[in-house]
């Protein structure tokens, strides 16, 4: 199982906080599982994922660029932050 | 990189900061939606120790103007568990890069009033030069890496609020100047 967490603006357009996908080898890196959400959510999804500012953290710890992804994992997509 | 200065006083001396959170006061993180009180913190920032040659502290609040536009409301999310670690870990560079005796953050989430307090900041260390820092240093890296996000509502409606390449520039500062 991987669990996808959305937060801030990118929750609010999917309208959607998170969700579990049942683990499977296509989904198992960031790209590929990019591409299977976008795939799944249609137009939407894909334009608000795909955007360029995009963050993607993976088991709560920032990731650039693609990364390897193993059953249990959290995988998050948010904006960039505005805290402080 | 230096370690982070475990003076005597602190019980665990041997143990690795992280180590310290929750058992002693070296490290403080808090994630909340309650207020909190400023002098309290700086206390328990210096409890049991005589060492402190300098607190330096920082307190952001709403305000009531953001880019021209009022501000009545601010709504702070955050991603729970990833923004408590990203936070020690920016505690444990400015250990790394200053001698610390003990640094603190406390952050409010959820919905805020102009006028209300943040975030809060304490930094103690022997001398000023590195409790000034290491403040601001925990401060700027804080606004670029831990996962908060505002959503400010006024008069004229609600939106998010969008990241400033000021504050990464502020951040880039410190970086390639380890003993800044």
């Amino acid at each position: 199982m991987l669990k996808v967490l959305f937060f801030a603006r990118i929750k609010e357009e999917l309208a959607c906080a998170g969700l579990e996908l049942p683990w499977r080898e296509t989904i198992a890196d960031l790209d590929q599982l990019q591409a299977q959400l976008c795939n799944d959510g249609g137009t939407r999804w894909r334009e608000v994922l795909t955007r360029p500012n995009v963050i993607r953290a993976v088991n709560q710890s920032v990731v650039t660029g693609n990364a390897r992804l193993r059953d249990g994992d959290e995988v998050a997509f948010f904006p960039p932050v505005t805290g402080g | 990189m230096r370690a982070c200065a475990m003076a005597t006083k602190w019980p665990f001396s041997r143990r690795s900061p992280v180590a310290e959170l929750g058992a002693q006061a070296l490290l403080a993180v808090s994630v909340q939606t309650a207020d909190f009180d400023v002098a309290a913190l700086q206390r328990n920032l210096l409890a049991g120790a005589q060492a402190e040659g300098a607190v330096a502290c920082f307190t952001g609040y709403v305000r009531a103007a953001n880019v021209g536009q009022p501000v009545s409301v601010m709504e702070l999310e955050h991603y729970p568990g990833m923004t408590e670690s990203s936070i020690v870990n920016i505690l444990e560079q400015a250990c790394g890069r200053w001698p610390l005796l003990a640094a603190s953050v406390v952050h409010r989430v959820g919905r805020l009033r102009a006028g209300d307090q943040i975030v809060w900041v304490g930094v103690a260390s022997a001398h000023r030069e590195a409790a000034f820092s290491a403040c601001e240093f925990i401060m700027d890296y804080l606004k670029n890496e831990a996962p908060f996000w505002k959503r400010e509502e006024g008069p004229q409606g609600s939106h998010w609020v969008e990241a400033r390449a000021e504050d990464s520039a502020r951040a880039a500062r410190w970086d390639g100047d380890p003993s800044a």
